[in-house]
């Protein structure tokens, strides 16, 4: 008999290599992702000693970062920088011969929803990229995390990489959410209430009913922000929704492996009585759609609160939220649905699926965007915005006002030309706040597709909750 | 991958938490297709103004600390996305160490690869050591590596903890593909088996 193993356990067995005396450990890469910006350094590497990728077919390329989101970026892209690192990756997928998805292809997008899209992503694999967000594919069950351009190399060339096992922690959401509260308000609730080194050293298996009742796209927002709680990776178990979703992707088994897949894939659960180095537990009925209020995912509060004062912290936090607070141009004790916004972007690996573009465009249907505020949507990638094109979603944010990008990861971390100005406030789904973040001295207020569309109406941020009972 | 083994020097102290990598290396400068050449614009929108004249305040740009080689940290240095542009600019720059309660996981990863050393202290070794950080280039602390220990200015010294491995990978300056490609055989053997087990994969 084995012990009880947690989810983490098993994925992380079924992968190693090799393991030392002292517990360093060669894990096997199932899938390894890649993308312009920090790769070319990792490429080079391989060309310097001469060495191969030793398994391209596992291997998949797309550019996300540095490519406009505007008409005409598969003929040229003006930012020189940019036109090279997405003419070096296209160099670098034709001469390693992996798998690519260039710029002008439909399958095009944001590397972390191709990956699910394509059927790349399985349950219990375990896939890396060159991008903290990996954490995203841990909605399938998969153990995924990101990694830098040296372990890029090292997995390119060895389709492995070294590793230490992490410790198991437990995020449980229990019963139901109320009406209002998205996928997102979850994972930033976990992230305010943990901090974001909470989950430093830790893999995170969420689990509970309202993770349960979530969709995939919900699940897959929750993952992705794991890394802002400082986890190296979060999971979720693999259940009928997860079959479903992957069930006919392009990559995904069929026939007979499909049949062979699935018996495995339903052995992949944390085990009765298995045991968790941290557990936190949150009441699904206790989260409220939340907002950030200052430079770090963890400054989160429910949209109902006011700007807190440096005083009501302890320790370094005291200093941090100080800097904040003047950095976001915010007062102690304002309210929070009085800050103004300049500018309301609805995308990223986060929140750039066809279903937070349903959520936003359920509010902002047959309204306008307030006067004053530029609104931006960039699909996660070419098939979500044709999926949104032909459901009418398409439409609803251009008669509001907003701009209908193609799709990359563009404000998410304004690497191209889609940047705030210096000062201006913007109402963001995507999962980083940091100084800078969105274009030079920019400020960005992290919450759900629906909040963003709703404060997108009134100029300033606002109770979605409000409007859910207006338009019902 | 560049030795280290023991190291003296100017350590400058930045007592702000969460400093995220987005920080220590802006994206502006993540479009580089090499390694070299970040050093300029490691902590760039802290360090420089609009115009790129140096914000006088900033501890690097300080007489005293612009030759430092160690940095003394607020929790949780690092946090944030997997650029290794943030170790290139450290190390380009010449920081050699940096000392925290705690970094982010990949960050801390990162570093190991390209020949600098995180250490990670408890809180109040490192209060220590960033007062002793605030005495100026006078005050020069040695780090150790394969004593594992951080010793003050005025002689305090503090043991850290740091993975077998990757000791010693450092303190040889180990290349890990190398290493892992001595253990092709194994590869080979597993990826037989996995393809019984998980031919789908
Ligand atoms: S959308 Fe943002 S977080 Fe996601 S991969 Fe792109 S830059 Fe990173």
């Amino acid at each position: 008999m084995t012990a009880p193993r947690t989810l983490y356990d098993k994925i992380w067995d079924d992968h190693v290599v090799d393991r030392s005396e002292d517990g360093t450990c060669l894990l096997y890469i199932d899938r390894h992702l890649v993308h312009e910006v920090t790769s070319p350094q990792a490429f080079e590497g391989l060309r310097m000693s001469g060495r191969k990728v030793r398994a391209p077919e596992k291997t998949i390329a797309v550019p996300d970062h540095n490519v406009p989101t505007t008409a005409g970026r598969d003929k040229h892209i003006d930012n020189e920088e940019s036109r090279i690192q997405v003419e070096a990756l296209d160099k670098n997928a034709n001469d390693f011969g992996i798998n690519y998805y260039p710029v002008n292809d439909i399958r095009q997008g944001i590397v972390h929803i191709v990956g699910p899209e394509q059927g790349w992503t399985l349950p219990g694999m375990t896939v890396v990229c060159g991008d903290s967000h990996t954490a995203t594919h841990g909605a399938f069950g998969a153990l995924a995390h990101g990694i830098g351009t040296s372990e890029v190399e090292h997995v390119l060339a060895t389709q492995t990489l070294i590793q230490k096992k992490s410790k198991n922690m437990k995020v449980e959401i229990t019963g139901k959410l109320r009406p209002g509260v998205t996928a997102k308000d979850i994972t930033l609730s976990v992230i305010g209430a943990t901090g974001t080194a909470g989950g430093t050293g830790y893999v995170i298996e969420y689990c509970g009913e309202a993770i349960r009742d979530l969709s995939m796209e919900g699940r897959m927002t929750v993952c992705n922000m794991a890394i802002e709680g400082g986890a190296r990776a979060g999971l979720i178990a693999p259940d009928e929704k997860t079959f479903e979703y992957v069930k006919g992707r392009p990559h995904a088994p069929k026939g007979a492996a499909w049949e062979a897949a699935l018996a495995y894939w339903k052995t992949l659960y944390t085990d009765e009585g298995a045991h968790f180095d941290k557990v936190v537990t949150i009441k699904g009925e206790d989260i409220a759609p939340v907002v950030t209020w200052g430079t770090s995912p963890e400054d989160v509060l429910p949209i109902t609160g006011s700007v807190p004062a440096p005083e009501d912290f302890t320790g370094g936090k005291v200093e941090a939220a100080r800097r904040s607070l003047d950095y976001m141009g915010l007062t102690p004790g304002m309210k929070l649905t009085d800050i103004k916004i300049d500018a309301v972007f609805i995308g990223s690996c986060t929140n750039g699926r066809i279903e937070d573009l349903r959520a936003a465009a359920a509010i902002l249907k047959g309204k306008k965007i307030a006067p004053g505020v530029r609104g931006m949507v960039v699909p996660g990638s070419g098939l979500v915005r044709a999926q949104a094109e032909e459901e009418g979603l398409a439409q609803i944010f251009i008669d509001a006002g907003f701009e209908w990008r193609l799709a990359g990861c563009s404000m998410c971390l304004a690497m191209n030309p889609d940047q705030l100005a210096p000062g201006e406030r913007c109402a963001s789904t995507s999962n980083r706040n940091f100084e800078g973040r969105q274009g030079f001295k920019g400020r960005t207020h992290l919450m759900s597709p629906a909040m963003a569309a709703a404060a997108a109406v009134t100029g300033h941020l606002t109770d979605v909750r409000e409007m859910m009972t207006e338009t019902v | 991958m560049e030795k280290f083994t023991k190291l003296t020097g100017i350590a400058a102290p930045m007592p702000l938490v969460n400093i995220d990598t987005d920080m220590i290396i802006p994206k502006q400068f993540l479009k580089t297709i090499k390694r070299s050449g970040l050093g300029v614009n490691l902590f760039d929108e802290m360090r420089y103004d609009r115009e790129g004249r140096e914000i006088p305040d900033f501890v690097l740009n300080k007489p005293q600390y612009r030759e430092a080689q160690i940095l003394v940290a607020g929790d949780n240095f690092g946090c944030g996305s997997s650029r290794e542009h943030a170790p290139w600019a450290l190390l380009d720059f010449g920081i050699r160490a940096v000392i925290s309660t705690s970094f982010a996981d990949i960050f801390f990863n990162n570093c190991f690869k390209n020949g600098i050393l995180p250490i990670v202290l408890p809180q109040d070794a490192v209060e220590v050591l960033m007062k002793d950080a605030e005495k100026g280039s006078n005050a020069r602390m040695t780090v150790d590596l394969e004593a594992q220990s951080v010793t003050s200015s005025d002689g305090q010294v503090f043991h850290f903890e740091v993975d077998a491995f990757k000791k010693h990978c450092l303190l040889n300056g180990l290349d890990d593909i190398g290493l892992t490609m001595e253990k092709v055989t194994a590869i080979d053997a597993f990826e037989k088996k996995a393809a019984t087990l998980r031919p789908w994969a």
